[in-house]
């Protein structure tokens, strides 16, 4: 447990006086994701610890270096958990890498996205200024949401040193159902569950089988079990986390995996290649011989948008409209005058 | 009082050339209706009033006024309590009451799109049939518009398991002083970029106009119960609240009423409150039939071991519905106990209750102003009300100072100075205490990324570094100025 933050606001400092790039970093897990960031490095791995973790508030505060897996532990010693599920891609990954990548897991659907359990961060920012944001409590509309903002921007805003979030009671216990059917069926069966009062908190169809996890008290998951077709999946939390984590066979694959983000109820879309879908049909992972033009074209025609996820260099994230970009400049040059956090990683010239 | 109004011909010249007459509103007479939203201690007539209909209309109204460089204030149903909607004297006050159609309920993909001045409560009528909700639920619900709801990230009793506004949106079409029409989020669970929706919520009104909003709607639960439990002391209904918590049961809603709010609310609503108790709880479970049943057993035994002199689950639905509309009616039954009442909204860590509160009491009796109290528990939102009668002398002063400290209380413990509410005009200052230059000056340079020209509600929401220097000068803390670096006038 150690803050350094006085060391990194240096580096920040010193970047900021002579405009060179920083690439910020820690445990390196989802350094695949984005674009190849420029800079010298700027590593959080030693900012680490739980500042203040109170279960009754069902609030924790961390430094962004402390690992993932060292807050999960402490969470479920109180019987609690990160309730968006986050994906760790590797052993070190760290709180700030989940936050500033923004990636939630299986359960994102139903009880909420990494940015929606946000509750507030501390803020080193281009200038070398450190600031709060947000707080410690769940309700809170004093300024502009900044910290939810940060979450998912990739650390093209600035370092985030600190992040509070709002955890939550881990069920009591839990059940997946699955059944074999046909993806035109299982989108039309996880659409039809949006509609039904029942604890699910997992739908996926992973190309023969949909599965449906149901978690809740005791008597929720043995009530919901009578009432959703198919057999219990034995094994459930490594289907899970193997789906989480992408190492389901169907992530062994070569090539460029492609997040595709639909409505759920989308039918299945023209595009030949592999299709696993999760979200309940609302997130789609494909493996595709299609270029990303064609890709991203047909996809926006079904509202949706891509993201070249692993196994491309350029092109990866979903192009913005122009207004849209030079809002996204416009607000970068507020948090990053000189332009040297993560430059490009995102978007060229962000 | 007499109000100062300025006109402007040829801006009037200007909009009436594409709206009806009857859109845009000059006389002083139609525009009273606007001085003021839900805090009325606050007044401005607006130089003029538009009340436009379709996207274009507003494009357009937007178009002149930022060549004209003239402000513009968005309004939705006029509910919000901290003054964000109050109109300025030498600007338009923009009306959303026209755009009140639903015009998607997509029931495969649980979402539904509406124009900005459709009520919160219609949302969730027009998905009732099949078998879905939305889930915010203010008080104000059956007046307040989704519009404001977003501009304020609106919360309500329900919101420690459903979220906020900001949790149950997915997609906004904003249009900016510019008059550019930006979309912003997507119909799929994000999108591409920074969070903007995220930053448009709860913006209030300052980073623009919003012309629609898609809503994320739930399947209403199988069944819902709530338990009443009565405690003779305020700091043992705190500690049962944490208790259930602990025991890893989230509460759709969870709300707790000191004696004095629960007084007025059985006298306005009989909906059968222990008067006696010195607090009570009102424990909400939703869920299917059988776990609701497991819970219901679950907290009935965790509040008769914390204390609870009286525990009480509501014996069919008619006597739930009456059980919250003695909480949702708690504002105006202490409305009809006093002249005027002062609405505070601060949020604190739940721990800090028994500390604040006795703090709030020992202020009462100095500033011999009553106080009711009304807690969102589950979430650490506190409202407490301060009964004044604006008629006396010095009477309004003295409430707002006394709010002053209360909100500056939570911000010392660790909260916030507004949990739902928004800061408007009348937090302006307190955001001196709770956010230092730095964090102001981040916000400005957010405004100025959607607004460079500042013309979108000026004034509101985040104060100026010299507005706080000046407040600081006032509030001298420990001998030591909160902006030393700041000049002073």
């Amino acid at each position: 447990m150690s803050d350094i933050s006085s060391t990194l606001q240096q580096q920040v400092l010193q970047a900021f006086a002579n405009k060179t790039p920083l690439n910020i970093r820690a445990g390196g897990s989802k350094a695949f994701l984005g674009h190849r960031a420029e800079g010298e490095a700027i590593d959080l791995s030693g900012h680490t610890g739980i500042i203040e973790y109170d279960p009754r508030e069902l609030v924790l505060t961390a430094r962004s270096g402390t690992r993932l897996s060292d807050i999960e532990a402490v969470l479920a010693g109180a019987g609690q958990m990160l309730a968006f599920e986050p994906p760790h891609f590797g052993e070190g990954a760290t709180l700030g890498g989940t936050i500033a990548s923004g990636l939630s897991g299986p359960r994102r659907p139903y009880s909420g996205s990494a940015r929606d359990f946000v509750l507030g961060c501390k803020l080193l920012n281009g200038r070398g200024e450190i600031a709060s944001f947000g707080g410690q409590v769940m309700k809170n509309v004093a300024g502009y949401d900044v910290s939810r903002l940060l979450t998912g921007a990739h650390g093209t805003l600035g370092v985030l040193l600190a992040i509070s979030l709002k955890v939550l009671p881990k069920p009591a216990s839990s059940q997946t159902i699955s059944h074999p059917c046909s993806e035109v069926d299982a989108i039309a069966y996880m659409s039809r569950l949006l509609c039904k009062p029942y604890p699910v908190d997992g739908a996926c169809f992973d190309g023969e089988r949909c599965h449906i996890r149901i978690s809740g008290s005791e008597q929720a998951v043995r009530e919901t079990r009578t009432r959703i077709p198919g057999d219990v999946l034995p094994d459930a939390d490594s289907f899970w986390e193997g789906l989480r984590e992408q190492q389901l066979p169907f992530f062994k694959r070569q090539g460029t995996l492609y997040r595709v983000m639909v409505k759920p109820a989308t039918r299945p879309l023209a595009i030949e290649g592999s299709w696993l879908l999760d979200w309940g049909g609302a997130q789609r992972w494909l493996y595709s011989p299609e270029d990303i033009d064609t890709l991203r074209h047909k996809v926006a025609q079904a509202g949706g948008h891509v993201t070249a996820f692993r196994g491309a260099d350029k092109k990866i994230f979903q192009p913005l409209s122009a207004p849209m970009l030079t809002l996204h400049q416009r607000l970068k040059a507020g948090f990053d005058p000189a332009n040297i956090f993560n430059r490009n990683r995102l978007y060229a010239g962000l | 009082m007499k109000q100062r109004r300025k006109t402007n011909p040829e801006l009037l010249g200007a909009l009436r050339s594409f709206l009806p007459a009857e859109s845009v509103l000059d006389d002083i007479e139609d525009v009273r209706p606007f001085e003021c939203d839900g805090l009325s201690v606050y007044k401005q007539l607006p130089m003029l009033v538009v009340l436009p209909e379709t996207v274009e209309q507003v494009q357009r109204i937007m178009r002149l006024c930022y060549t004209r460089k003239i402000p513009v204030v968005a309004r939705g149903a006029g509910t919000g309590l901290s003054g964000g909607a109050l109109p300025l004297e030498d600007g338009v006050l923009l009306s959303l009451a026209k755009f009140k159609r639903i015009i998607d309920i997509d029931v495969d993909n649980a979402m539904a799109t509406v124009q900005p001045g459709v009520r919160n409560l219609a949302i969730s009528e027009a998905a009732a049939p099949h078998g879905l909700y939305y889930a915010p639920d203010p008080s104000s619900q059956i007046a307040c518009t989704i519009g404001g709801n977003v501009a304020e990230n609106s919360g309500g009793v329900h919101c420690l398991k459903y979220g906020l506004t900001v949790h149950n949106i997915l997609m906004l079409k904003v249009i900016t002083m510019e008059g550019e029409l930006l979309t912003i989020g997507s119909e799929t669970l994000d999108s591409p970029g920074y969070d903007l929706l995220a930053l448009m919520t709860g913006s209030e009104g300052m980073l623009g106009v919003i012309v629609e909003v898609t809503v994320k709607l739930l399947a209403r639960p199988e069944r819902a119960q709530v338990v009443l439990a009565a405690f003779d002391d305020i700091e043992l209904a705190g500690e049962a609240v944490g208790a259930i918590i602990a025991a890893g049961i989230i509460p759709a809603g969870l709300e707790m009423m000191d004696k004095l709010a629960i007084s007025a609310a059985e006298d306005f609503a009989h909906a059968g409150y222990p008067r006696d108790a010195q607090a009570i709880l009102l424990c909400e479970l939703d869920g299917t039939d059988a776990e609701v049943s497991e819970y219901i057993m679950a907290v009935r035994n965790l509040l008769t071991a914390g204390g609870a002199t009286e525990v009480r689950t509501a014996t069919d639905e008619a006597e739930r519905q009456l059980f919250w509309k003695g909480r949702k009616s708690a504002f105006p039954a202490v409305g009809r106990i006093s002249p005027d009442y002062y609405c505070m909204d601060g949020t604190i860590p739940r721990r800090q209750l028994s500390r604040v509160l006795k703090q709030i009491s020992a202020w009462s009796a100095e500033y011999g102003l009553p106080v009711a109290n009304v807690f969102h528990a589950g979430d650490g939102n506190l409202h407490p009300l301060i009964l004044f009668n604006g008629n006396k002398a010095g009477e309004l002063a003295r409430t707002e100072e006394f709010g002053r400290r209360i909100l500056q209380l939570c911000v010392e413990v660790g909260g916030t100075i507004t949990g739902e509410h928004g800061v408007g005009m009348e937090k302006i200052d307190q955001m001196c205490v709770q956010f230092k230059p730095v964090e102001l000056a981040q916000f400005h340079a957010i405004k100025a990324a959607f607004d460079p020209a500042g013309l979108l509600n000026p004034g509101k929401a985040v104060p100026t570094l010299h507005r706080c220097a000046e407040f600081g000068a006032m509030q001298v803390h420990h001998g030591q100025l909160p902006h030393p670096e700041l000049e002073r006038f």
